[in-house]
């Protein structure tokens, strides 16, 4: 049974798909630039020291994304 | 003259192509966003002379940020025959979708596919025909950094400029929200022509990367691997500057001494004793600097800045900062000036000068030249690297210290995402432009600022007529004197003042300067410094250097990039206070404690 969490809640090796955005519209471009966009599946590969960001792939593309923005991203887990 | 423009997404290897196409040394790095300027360069092109402009890196259309309004500023101004749109082949799913932005402008473009490369490696196979009928572009497959199919691009771009309609200066202002329609269109073109393997990854770099981004290990490591570094720098970089010293010293005693004998005493001592000395103590430092910058090249070029920057951003946000705040502090270990345009990918104004603020305490290279210097002088060849190492040390000690106390003034709540790219290495060629760059800019440096920072010195320390140069009576001697109130108490004498005073306006000067102060060249300005003054002195006058007001290329750039009086006003004062008061406190301490 999959739920939507926040992405921040996300544990390493976890897989899903993004839902909702609830960030500023700048940022949102640069997040679909990158390559997350609504719809799309990612893992988390790790997390940074220090409640520090995580690590996610999409495709072929590895980026990292604060905790705190982390957590206005609605995912389907 | 018909233009061309690079445009695509950082760190799609624009700057590298622009450098193949344009035979230029562009800064390239493995980091996305070290292209914050128009860069343009003339070209022969099909028997025509084109001009060919490197834009900085664009996600989208939209451009929030001061590096992306460059790309706008640029296309509302700017008539384009041709755009070259750079992808990078093995992210090719997510960046078409700039590509297709373009398309909605009607934009005369050729498509690209950089880094063929590595997409071929990852087994990713991608049908470029089909996706020139799909996007209505022609479509190829190259290599920028190693050069292949590189000869069929210039074709290509040579018809497609001979046939394409330019597109007139104008403004974007339609709104390019990557829309459902989009979206649907770029994951279809993607499914006809793209062959992604089921397992997508880079095994290389994720095996690194387990090591290397280590919770408890990869800070650590970041830190041993940064002085592992700098120790090489010096250990490589000293046998060769004392050689080039000796060079220098000989030319001297056996053709520039007997050449110039005939000459007037005063005349005579200017030419030596001022101008040939200073440049040729300056100029020993060159081969240093171009190994630390050769291992700078393979430092950012392979791709760990990313890692830095991930591994302390979560140090850096409780000081207002983030990881790109981080990676600029390394970047400035070359020089500060690159460092200061680099945030110009942050969107955040409050971030972006607490950024510049802190900046200017990375220990630049120019600066490296005068430590290196005085620690070889004044310290055993055991103890000089960690001396050295020390004041690296201190400038993450100063940055802390300064964005503690001014994140306050300076709020940021800017949301932080950054792309990790695989690990690469440069090619030899690669290393051998940035070194060649590096001696370029030295020449342009010391035609600008050393030679007269040189001149005035000795001016100083031989005026008035007939006096002993440096001595109490010499007008450098009068302004030593003058100061001598406010630096003694950091332990610093009135012949390194008046070197001070010349640093501000560039540091590689304040050696230039005490060879002429000195009257000393090589080994035997080294001796001469020695007797004078003792570690601690040496040691105040280093933190002395590292902190005080920036050179006049750093204020210069933060002035033009900050647009603020106050802000330029306070990155002038607030270090100059600093480096008093740590300079002041150490020397003080130290012969407290009774050295």
């Amino acid at each position: 049974m999959k739920t939507i969490q926040r992405l921040s809640d996300m544990k390493v090796g976890d897989t899903a798909t993004i839902q909702a955005f609830h960030v500023d519209t700048g940022f949102k471009y640069r997040l679909n630039g990158l390559g997350l966009r609504i719809g799309k599946t990612f893992e988390v590969i790790r997390h940074a020291p220090f409640n520090g960001p995580f690590q996610l792939r999409i495709g072929s593309t590895e980026l990292m994304l604060r905790k705190r923005d982390a957590h206005m991203i609605e995912v389907l887990i | 003259m018909k233009r061309i423009a690079l445009i695509g997404m950082p760190n799609a290897g624009k700057s590298t192509l622009f450098n193949r196409m344009s035979g230029g040394s562009a800064k390239v790095a493995n980091w996305p966003g070290v292209t914050v300027d128009l860069l343009s360069s003339k070209l022969l092109l099909d028997s025509d002379m084109v001009e060919l402009v490197d834009l900085p890196g664009i996600y989208d259309l939209h451009g929030f940020s001061d590096d992306e309004q460059v790309v706008r500023h640029f296309l509302a101004n700017n008539t384009v025959d041709l755009v070259l749109i750079v992808v990078n082949a093995s992210q090719i799913d997510r960046q078409l979708s700039l590509t297709l932005q373009l398309k909605s402008l009607d934009m005369p473009a050729v498509i690209l596919l950089n880094m063929a490369d590595e997409s071929k490696k990852l087994g990713i196979s991608i049908d470029t025909e089909k996706l020139s009928t799909e996007l209505g572009y022609p479509t190829l497959l190259l290599s920028a950094k190693y050069g292949q199919g590189y000869a069929e691009a210039y074709k290509i771009i040579e018809s497609s400029l001979r046939t394409s309609h330019s597109r007139p200066a104008q403004a974007l202002d339609q709104d390019f929200a990557v829309d459902q329609a989009m979206e649907t269109e770029l994951d279809n073109i993607v499914k006809h022509s793209v062959d992604f393997p089921a397992q997508i990854g880079n095994p290389m770099t994720e095996k690194i990367d387990r090591v290397a981004l280590h919770p408890v290990f990869g800070l650590p490591l970041f830190f041993g691997f940064m002085f592992m570094m700098f120790q090489a720098v010096y250990t490589i970089g000293g046998p060769l500057q004392e050689g080039t010293a000796w060079l220098f010293g000989t030319f001297r005693d056996i053709a520039l001494v007997p050449l110039l004998s005939a000459l007037p005493p005063l005349l005579n001592g200017f030419l030596i004793g001022g101008v040939y000395d200073g440049i040729a103590t300056v100029a020993s430092f060159v081969p240093i600097i171009i190994v630390f910058f050769l291992f700078m090249a393979v430092v950012e070029d392979s791709g760990y800045l990313s890692r830095a920057a991930f591994l302390m951003d979560a140090l850096m946000s409780r000081m207002g900062l983030d990881g790109r705040s981080f990676v600029m502090l390394l970047m400035g270990f070359g020089c500060n000036v690159p460092a200061l345009m680099g945030t110009r990918t942050m969107r955040s104004r409050g971030l972006r000068l607490l950024t510049m603020l802190v900046i200017p305490f990375s220990l630049c290279s120019a600066r490296l030249q005068v430590f290196v210097f005085i620690t070889t002088a004044l310290f055993s060849p055991q103890h000089a690297p960690i001396v050295l190492f020390s004041l690296y040390i201190m400038t993450f000690v100063v940055v802390i210290l300064t964005a503690l106390l001014f994140k306050g003034r300076f709020n940021s709540q800017e949301p932080f995402a950054l792309e990790l790219p695989p690990y690469r290495l440069p090619t030899t060629r690669q290393m051998v432009l940035r070194g060649w760059h590096e001696i370029g800019y030295f020449l342009k440096r010391a035609t600008k600022f050393i030679t007269i920072g040189v001149v005035m010195v000795w001016i100083l320390t031989n005026m008035p007529f007939g006096v002993e140069p440096a001595s109490a009576a010499s007008w450098s001697g009068m302004i030593g004197e003058f100061m001598s109130p406010i630096l003694s108490p950091a332990g610093i004498n009135p012949e390194l003042t008046v070197a001070l005073i010349f640093g501000f306006v560039a540091k590689e000067i304040v050696i230039g300067a005490l060879a002429v102060i000195y009257g000393l060249e090589g080994s035997a300005l080294m001796a001469g410094i020695a007797e004078q003054i003792d570690w601690v002195q040496a040691y105040s006058f280093m933190l002395f250097t590292l902190i005080y007001t920036p050179c006049l290329s750093t204020i210069a750039t933060l002035r033009a990039e900050a647009k603020s009086g106050w802000f330029t006003t306070l990155a002038l004062v607030w270090p100059l206070t600093l480096a008093w008061v740590v300079s002041a406190g150490f020397y003080q301490a130290a012969r407290f404690l009774g050295y």
